[in-house]
């Protein structure tokens, strides 16, 4: 019997994704542990490494990192494949969608800020659109719009200053250590 | 103001659109004030009104026989009807300010109103 080695042979991309990936966990757990009066409003602090990783190293990275943080935070808050899992899957995928076309936009006038509002309207409507079909099917969930609504906008643009901050002032920041 | 200075034109741009839509979106939303009671009609007249904290069930005579209606947690529906086509019952259950179920054939129908008068549903 030969004995099998099993290798994996990482890149150095393999080790940016996952350093940056844990650190949008654990914003993520930190956005968990964050008590607030209505449930499906979070502030979204992870974003905020969404956001960096989309300007420093593009949208296919950021998918990346996006996606290990909503399986890997699933699985360390216990939700993995929960409704509320499903919910922050679809979140993820709708905002990603949108930040694919809103990097287009002319960088001059449009910053991390515009991304992180339209990302967080993305999110809120896939999760709303998900619980009206599938968790309350009842139109008196539209009611809730309005505060959602005003939660997107308000930790979107928060976010998004946080990151314009931080990539502003900190040109090193992301840059991981891939030796 | 380092903050401020964060925001490219086109990010102020993009604040005031998602400002101005959550600022109508409180009124779609929210328009019709909380349902508060349902008011059936007989032939244009008011024949009754149903508190809907309270459940119950009401028989309306109309022109071609009796309409069936019930209130039950907050909800109100057209529970039978002698029409041919059984629109307003097939509406199932009305529970929003503004709705309303109208069984034309026998001449009945049943109005959610808001503690406030709004607009009807039909004057839109």
């Amino acid at each position: 019997m030969t004995r099998s080695v099993i290798e994996l042979t990482t890149t150095p991309e393999d080790h940016r994704i996952a350093q940056l990936a844990a650190a949008a966990i654990g914003l993520a757990l930190i956005d968990a542990a964050i008590p607030l009066p209505l449930p499906g409003v979070k502030p979204g602090l992870s974003n905020i490494v969404t956001l960096i990783v989309l300007a420093r190293y593009g949208w296919a990275t950021a998918v990346w990192v996006s996606g290990l943080r909503v399986i890997a935070g699933g699985l360390l808050l216990g939700q993995f494949l929960s409704p509320g899992f499903f919910m922050s899957l679809t979140g993820a995928v709708l905002s990603l969608l949108v930040l694919g076309l809103a990097i287009r936009l002319p960088r001059r006038w449009f910053g991390p800020v515009s991304w992180s509002i339209l990302a967080a309207f993305a999110h809120i409507s896939g999760q709303l659109l998900l619980a009206r079909v599938w968790l309350i099917p009842h139109n008196g969930l539209f009611y809730l719009v309005p505060l959602f609504a005003s939660a997107a906008l308000a930790f979107g643009i928060i976010n998004g200053l946080i990151a314009a901050r931080l990539l502003a002032e900190l040109p090193d920041i992301l840059l991981a250590d891939t030796r | 103001m380092r903050w401020l200075a964060l925001f490219r034109h086109g990010d102020w741009l993009v604040s005031l659109l998602g400002i101005s839509f959550c600022a109508a979106s409180f009124p779609l939303a929210w328009h019709g004030g909380v349902a508060e009671k349902a008011v059936i009609k007989r032939g244009g007249e008011i024949f009754a009104e149903l508190d809907l904290s309270r459940n119950r069930q009401i028989e309306v005579p109309g022109l071609l026989g009796v309409t069936t209606i019930a209130v039950e947690k907050r909800r109100v529906r057209v529970v039978s009807d002698p029409g041919l086509h059984q629109y307003c019952v097939r509406q199932g259950w009305l529970e929003r300010a503004g709705e309303i179920a109208i069984c034309a054939p026998n001449q009945v129908s049943v109005q959610v109103l808001g503690g406030k008068e709004t607009y009807d549903s039909l004057s839109y």
